[in-house]
Formats: C-alpha cells, sequence, structure tokens
C-alpha cells in the first residue's frame, strides 16, 4: 500500500475529477482541509536558530495550538503596515483589483485542484479582506460587506496553506490588466507568517544549510570536492576524457554559479557534467566555489532579507577570488534573484568587469552592471560564432521539447536562447502548444519551496497542466525528452512526467549540449553522459570484432 | 446578498436624487452635492495617487511577456519586454489604451476528461473595452452642456457618435455599445460562477451606478425629452462659479446627477481607483534592465551574513584535507 507521500497512491482517475465550480459556502466560511499529502511539514526549531528567526519552536500542522507567540496579531498588522510603507507593489496589489477574475483558471493550482482559493484573486483576496478591515476606510465602516475580515488564528492557519500553495509563478500577474503579481502577495504573506515564526522545513532548512554551508543540500567543502570528483570519473569513462576541476582558485578569470541540486539530484547532475565538459574543452580560466556554492537562493521564498543574506555570498566570493565576471549555470529562482535582485540586494558590483566571452570576444552589455550572465546566453554566443564543434546525430534518438521555466520567462524572458541552444544541438524539436509555453508557460507544481514529497497530492495536482501539455506533444509527435533549464525542473517534472505522460524523460540543456559535442581527444562515443547507449552509434562492424576479440582475451 | 444589497444602495440613491428635484431641492442636488463630490473626488484621489507614489519601490520586478534584450542577433520584444523607459511607456500605452493583458485572455476546458486546453476568450475584453471607451466618448460629449461655445472637437465627435441618423434625437452609437458593455460586465458576474462566487457589494455597486446613469440619460434624451436648455443653464452657472438653478428640471435629472456624484466620490475609495493604480503598477510600468542599470532600494539596510572567513573557520581542516586553497593555514598541533 502505497502512502500520501507517493505518486502511486494517486489514481488518475480520482485526481481528474476536477470541480472548476466553487462550493456554496462562502470562501470566508470555508475552513481549510488540512489533508495529507497538501501541506508542508513546518520548520523546525534548530533551523530557525541557525538563522536568528523569530519564535523557534517545534509544532505540527494537525496541532489545535500553533504555539503563536503572545502578540501575534499586533506582530502581523504590525509588518502588514510596515510592508504597506515600504513596497508600492503590494499597496498597489491591494488597492486596485476589480475581481474580474482574468487570472482564475490561470492558475496551475486552481487548474488541477478546483480549490477557489487557489484562484490567484483569492489568494490575494486571502490579504486584501485583512487589509480592508484594518486599514482602510469602507473596510473599517462598512466590515464584511465591504469584504473584510478579522484576523483570527484560523486565518493565518489558511494563510499557512494558501501561500505555500503557490509557487510564485507569476502566470497569473501576465493576464491581470494590471499585472497584479501574485508571487508578491505571497512573499508578503509568507514574511508575515515568518514574523510568527511559521515556516516550512522544505524551505527553511535549505535556507539554513546556505546560509551555513554554502549551498541548500549542506554539503561540505570536502564533498563538494568528492562530488564533482567522481563526476569527472563517469566523464572519463564515457568520454575518455579527464577534465580539470578547480574550486575556490583565486585569479581565475570567472565565476561559476550553479543551483546545488545540479550535485546531486539524476538528471541534473548529467547537466552539471555537461557543464564540467563544455568549461574544459573551451579551456576557459574559470573555478567553482564551494563558499558560493549555490546559486540557487530559497531565500526568495522566504523574506527579502533571507534572500540578501544567502546572495551576499555571490558577490563576496567573487571579490575575494578576484575573479572578473559571473556565469551561472541552468537554474530558474536562482535566475531571478541573479537578474531581478542581486545587484540591487548586494551591489554594486563596481570591482568586477563586464562580462566579455574570452572565446568570442562578445561583450554582453546587457549585463553591465550586474556582471553575471546567463549560460544558455554565453552558449548561445559561441554556437553562433561556430565555436562549438556538434554532431547533432548524437541526439537524433530523441525528440525533445522546451519547458520554460518560470522565472526566466516571466522575470527575464530568456526565450531565443535556449531554443537556439536546443535547436543547433537536437535535429528533432518540437514545441508544446502555444498557450503552455513562453511568459504562458506552467509551471512544475514544485517550485517556491512546494516539491517535497508530503506535498505530493498537491504537487501532481499543480503539474497536472504541464503534464498534460506534454502527453499532448509526446501523442502527437513522439516527444520523449523534456528539456528545462531549472534545477527545481529537473527535480520535481520527473515525478510530473512520469505520472501524466509517463515514457518522457527530463534533461538539463548542456546535457544536450555535451551530448551532441565533440571533444578533442574523445573515444569514439557510443553512451551518452547518463552511460546509455546511443542508437545508430553502437561500434561498426570491424570494431565490434575488436572489441569481441577484446573480450574473449579479458573473458 | 451582494447583488441585493448593491443593487438596492444604486436604486436608493437614484430615487433619493428624484426626490430631491421633486421637492425642490435643486440647490442640493445641484449645487452642493455635484460640487463636493467633485472636491471628494479630486481630493481623494489626490491623496490616494500620493500615497502610491510616495511609497518606494524597493526591487524592479517587471512581468516579462516577451523575448529579452541580449545578444545583438536575437530579437527583443521591446513593448511586451521593454529594456528602455520610452519602450515601458509603450507597453504601459498598449495597457492603459487597449488593455493588453486581456486581451490574452483564455478559458480553460477539460477534453474528454483527460486533457487541458485553451480557449480564446475575449468576451471580458470586449466588454471591457466598450464599457471604457463608450463612457470616455460620452464624457467628452457631455462638454456640450458646460461649454458655451461649444468646441469644435466636442461637435465633430457628437456628430460622428451620431452618425447612424437613426430616431430624433439621433441615438448616440455610444449609448448602445455603453449600454451593452456594463450589461455583459453585469451579465457576466452573474453568470460565470468563479467570478459570482468572488464578488463583493462593491463589485456590483459601480456596475449599478452606471447602469443607472446610463438609462436615465437615455430616458431624457430619449423618452422624457426634458427641458435641456435649463440643464445646460445650471450646469454653465456651475462652472462659472455662479451656480444659479433654473425652474422646470426634470426630478430624473437630479436622479442622474446624483448617481454621477455618488460614482465620483466613490472612486478613491474603492477598487475604481484602479483607473490611477494601474500607471504606477511595478510588473507593467517599469523596464526590464536590471543587469544593464542598476536599480537602488531607498530603503535597504545591512544584514547578517555569515562571512566567508566564518565559513573557513568553522570548515579549514575539510578544506585542507580536500586539497582546497584556505586563506589562513591550520594551526600547528
Amino acid at each position: 500500500m502505497s502512502k500520501f507521500d507517493e505518486a502511486s497512491h494517486y489514481r488518475q482517475e480520482d485526481l481528474l475529477k476536477i470541480d472548476w465550480r466553487p462550493p456554496k459556502t462562502p470562501w470566508m466560511k470555508t475552513p481549510v482541509d488540512f489533508r495529507p499529502g497538501t501541506y508542508i511539514y513546518p520548520g523546525k526549531a534548530k533551523n530557525l536558530k541557525v538563522l536568528d528567526l523569530p519564535n523557534p519552536r517545534d509544532w505540527s500542522v494537525e496541532d489545535q495550538d500553533w504555539k503563536l507567540p503572545e502578540d501575534w496579531k499586533k506582530r502581523v498588522l504590525d509588518g502588514m503596515a510596515d510592508r504597506l510603507s515600504k513596497y508600492r507593489s503590494f499597496k498597489v496589489f491591494m488597492d486596485t483589483c476589480v475581481r474580474c477574475g482574468a487570472c482564475a483558471d490561470k492558475c496551475h493550482f486552481f487548474l488541477g485542484s478546483g480549490d477557489p482559493k487557489n484562484m490567484p484573486v483569492l489568494r490575494a483576496e486571502l490579504l486584501r479582506a485583512v487589509y480592508r478591515k484594518d486599514f482602510t476606510a469602507l473596510g473599517k465602516i462598512f466590515g464584511e460587506l465591504a469584504g473584510a475580515r478579522e484576523l483570527t488564528t484560523d486565518v493565518i492557519k489558511e494563510w499557512f496553506y494558501y501561500f505555500y500553495q503557490c509557487t510564485e509563478c507569476r502566470r497569473c500577474s501576465v493576464f491581470c490588466p494590471y499585472g497584479i503579481d501574485t508571487a508578491e502577495i505571497t512573499m508578503m504573506g509568507r514574511e508575515l507568517l515568518g514574523l510568527l515564526g511559521i515556516y516550512v522545513n522544505w524551505v527553511i532548512e535549505p535556507v539554513a544549510n546556505c546560509y551555513r554551508f554554502g549551498n541548500h543540500l549542506a554539503i561540505q567543502p570536502h564533498g563538494f570536492v568528492d562530488t564533482l570528483e567522481f563526476m569527472a570519473d563517469d566523464i572519463e569513462d564515457v568520454t575518455g576524457i579527464r577534465v580539470d576541476i578547480p574550486i575556490n582558485r583565486k585569479g581565475a578569470e570567472i565565476l561559476f554559479v550553479t543551483p546545488s541540486g545540479d550535485l546531486v539530484a539524476d538528471p541534473g547532475i548529467y547537466t552539471c557534467m555537461g557543464y564540467l565538459l563544455l568549461f574544459h574543452e573551451l579551456g576557459l580560466d574559470y573555478t567553482w566555489s564551494t563558499y558560493a556554492s549555490d546559486g540557487g537562493n530559497f531565500g526568495l521564498f522566504t523574506s527579502a532579507e533571507a534572500m540578501k543574506r544567502l546572495n551576499a555570498k555571490i558577490y563576496a566570493e567573487a571579490k575575494r577570488l578576484k575573479v572578473k565576471w559571473i556565469l551561472g549555470g541552468e537554474c530558474g529562482h536562482m535566475w531571478r534573484v541573479i537578474h531581478q535582485y542581486m545587484d540591487t540586494l548586494n551591489g554594486p558590483a563596481d570591482f568586477l568587469e563586464v562580462p566579455r566571452s574570452p572565446i568570442t570576444g562578445t561583450v554582453f552589455k546587457h549585463a553591465r552592471s550586474t556582471k553575471m550572465i546567463h549560460l544558455m546566453e554565453f552558449v548561445a554566443d559561441l554556437i553562433r560564432h561556430n565555436k562549438l564543434k556538434l554532431d547533432k546525430s548524437r541526439n537524433d534518438h530523441l525528440r525533445v521539447t522546451f519547458h520554460d521555466s518560470c522565472n526566466p520567462s516571466r522575470a527575464m524572458g530568456i526565450f531565443e536562447e535556449p531554443r537556439y541552444v536546443i535547436r543547433s544541438v537536437c535535429n528533432h524539436f518540437y514545441e508544446m502548444p502555444d498557450n503552455t509555453i513562453r511568459e504562458q508557460t506552467f509551471c512544475c507544481g514544485g517550485g517556491a519551496g512546494l516539491g517535497t514529497d508530503e506535498n505530493m497530492e498537491m504537487r501532481l495536482r499543480g503539474g497536472l497542466p504541464r503534464g498534460s501539455a506534454l502527453r499532448h506533444v509526446q501523442e502527437k509527435y513522439g516527444v520523449n525528452m523534456m528539456a528545462a533549464m531549472c534545477a527545481i525542473d529537473r527535480a520535481t517534472l520527473v515525478t510530473v512526467a512520469d505520472y501524466w505522460a509517463p515514457g518522457v524523460k527530463i534533461t538539463g540543456i548542456t546535457e544536450l549540449v555535451a551530448n551532441a559535442m565533440v571533444f578533442t581527444g574523445e573515444k569514439r562515443r557510443t553512451r551518452n553522459l547518463r552511460g546509455e547507449p546511443i542508437p545508430g552509434m553502437e561500434l561498426e562492424e570491424s570494431e565490434t570484432t575488436t572489441v569481441e576479440q577484446g573480450a574473449a582475451i579479458h573473458g | 446578498m451582494n447583488v441585493l444589497v448593491a443593487l438596492g444602495a444604486a436604486v436608493g440613491v437614484f430615487a433619493a436624487g428624484m426626490a430631491g428635484g421633486a421637492l425642490g431641492l435643486g440647490w442640493l442636488f445641484g449645487v452642493v452635492i455635484p460640487g463636493l463630490a467633485l472636491l471628494v473626488f479630486l481630493g481623494g484621489l489626490a491623496v490616494k495617487v500620493w500615497d502610491w507614489v510616495s511609497t518606494p519601490v524597493p526591487f524592479r520586478i517587471p512581468t516579462t511577456c516577451g523575448q529579452q534584450t541580449s545578444l545583438d542577433w536575437i530579437k527583443p520584444n521591446k513593448l511586451e519586454n521593454p529594456h528602455t523607459g520610452i519602450q515601458a511607456l509603450g507597453r504601459m500605452a498598449l495597457e492603459v489604451l487597449c488593455f493588453r493583458s486581456l486581451l490574452r485572455n483564455t478559458k480553460a476546458e477539460m477534453v474528454q476528461g483527460r486533457r487541458l486546453a485553451y480557449r480564446t476568450s475575449l468576451g471580458l475584453w470586449l466588454g471591457a473595452m466598450l464599457m471604457h471607451w463608450s463612457l470616455l466618448v460620452i464624457l467628452i460629449r457631455h462638454l456640450r452642456l458646460m461649454t458655451n461655445p461649444v468646441p469644435a472637437f466636442v461637435s465633430f465627435l457628437e456628430a460622428a457618435d451620431g452618425f447612424l441618423e437613426i430616431g430624433l434625437p439621433a441615438v448616440f452609437v455610444t449609448t448602445v455599445t455603453f449600454l451593452a458593455g456594463v450589461t455583459y460586465l453585469l451579465a457576466r458576474r452573474f453568470t460565470n460562477p468563479q467570478v459570482r462566487y468572488i464578488s463583493l457589494a462593491g463589485d456590483y455597486f459601480p456596475l449599478f451606478l452606471l447602469l443607472g446613469i446610463g438609462l436615465s440619460g437615455v430616458w431624457m434624451r430619449h423618452f422624457g425629452k426634458v427641458d435641456i436648455a435649463a440643464i445646460k443653464e445650471l450646469m454653465l452657472s456651475l462652472f462659472h462659479f455662479s451656480p444659479a438653478v433654473p425652474e422646470g428640471i426634470s426630478p430624473v435629472f437630479y436622479g442622474h446627477l446624483f448617481l454621477a456624484s455618488v460614482l465620483l466620490a466613490y472612486i478613491p475609495f474603492s477598487k475604481i481607483a484602479h483607473m490611477a493604480g494601474i500607471f504606477l503598477s511595478p510588473t507593467r510600468n517599469l523596464a526590464n534592465n536590471n543587469r544593464a542599470v542598476r536599480h537602488v532600494n531607498p530603503w535597504d539596510y545591512p544584514v547578517k551574513v555569515h562571512t566567508y572567513e566564518e565559513y573557513e573557520e568553522e570548515l579549514r581542516d575539510k578544506m585542507v584535507a580536500a586539497g582546497l586553497p584556505v586563506e589562513k593555514p591550520l594551526e600547528k598541533e
């Protein structure tokens, strides 16, 4: 018997019985149903302590008493007033919503669950109702009639449930006529909960780890070295090339930063092997860092302050190692932080130089202030200048589609670079339907710290729109591989694809690139980075004979 | 319940205005209240906008809906992903004038019980465009009642608006489109189950006000044949700051004017403030040039970080054992 934290526990026909019609009871009078599989375990006291966060304690969601501080209500309302005076976004978004409902069926969690409070408009109303009650004239006078609501502990519980049922993907904000961004709402909601010591462990433990050890997974320096060395062994096995792995090397030209998910999780590790091979082949003067060993930043899912505390390491390390500029790997939310926040939080990076490709001489003027570019910008430029020797046919057994990750899409707009790279290394590329890609892309269902197994039901539900579009191209074009330039995608989409479109595998783009690259001094490539035989690249007859003879001798 | 409260309030407003007119309270409903309403509108909206404008924008967070500006040979989408202030202005113009985002609207459907599909759904966009643009034209047309001589552009607009030349006086196209737009938006609130579920009294109320204003206006022009000269005399006197209330103005006019006054005064305190708020939305009005031009957070403050020195201090022996360079050598035992 499978448990609620396993995908096999859920039958597709049950999850597909979705009723988008709201219930009879008004939303303010519909209590939260905390059923296992739909919420995330609370943050443990030890992690809050590492970060000096308020009210560290061990508690459980099912408990009646969440052990809130005595003055919890004052803390929340003061916190709300404080944020209303600091964020124009928050204030304008509280005031301008007309409840037109254009956002309603744009949220993957609403589409997959039918729960009306997963409509972005109602998620925001959870805060807005309290805002009206305590901060607006009409709300103070007319109360409930004006949509105002008293702040109670039940409201706090509801906030916890629904602000951790939003992946901050910003799809709703594309469709909103006022650009109201639920990510912004959720971030405020989570900050307010944080004032009471309410976090989820899946977010706050990575934050604590990253604070102390430089990465979310608490990989210590020696573990970091070992991990990359193991990868180098596997690379050598497949390609015959021994790559060197510069770590914490002062004076390198480039600091390379990528999400730590690339180091441990299948299939992210193959993308990481791709990085190593690519940089080796280019002879890039670069270094990894163990102190800044994660570009990912779960602080983004915690508070602006936590985000700043974790992000500070990147510039600090770039300065210590005296590099010229920074290159960032394939990650989603990391790139939201790098692109939209880093320079503001921890800049100016006046000790660095404007990124310039040592291979092509291209100066990346669009990153002249932040001094950090995306690997796909770097690689697209290389391919454009014919600096990579590619044998596309090595990827001919793959029929590839591309999943635009939320943050690089809607907080950056990097659409063509990855497509150009994929098309350059794969002969068979197919787009998913228009309403599910680019700025309209659907979340994997596990972003913003929701990708944990105890949240399995919501992950599968939230993953339905993506899974459904994937299934469509699988049936129509025989797609068997989905590329994604996001470490969370590479972790969570595996589950989503296995469930909604079984047979489709997940890959990073650099893995595809490295599999197509012809390296100097490589041995005959018969296996890809996963160690799987490449169809059509089997040894020819004469070689087979040699191998058989060899095998016979060894046998 | 929310609908009834809103409808009751709007009907009450109209009835109060009518009653005021019938009881000879022309000064109150024709001069004092409209004047106060205008003050509340201007003052309230100014306070509201100042409140927004004086709140900082700590981070530059545009929602990007097209290709970024990066490599020279990749064509950026300047309107959906602006890289400069001018381009962001273009994006705002599209949003304010054409309701660009609503033009993207889709409706999700479950096909054969297992596949999600998304159909283009332009009803909301059309209804909103009809209502807002017609309202603008109607407001400009009303300048005829407040100016002497009537400016040429008003007469021109009026002529264009009445080009169908149906009925006497001619039916304006915008009269029809305005009422159609408002009716659609109301009907949508009633019939779309999700929208009905989220609708507050404050969502129905302004629609009922607009509907009441529109219907009473139609009645005055096409059915009641009210004394338009007297109305113009009143309006002109108001705008010359020497109010005089002529006799013989239909009570319906006072109902019409009171509805408009209430709507005007309601704007700054309600969701209708979106008419100003849309210009200040940080996901729409900022250029996505984050990596090229640094954005400064005015309330930025130093935070506690875990420095490299602290990191190395804790892990130095492991770093040395793994062959990693360190800043301070291991202490000899």
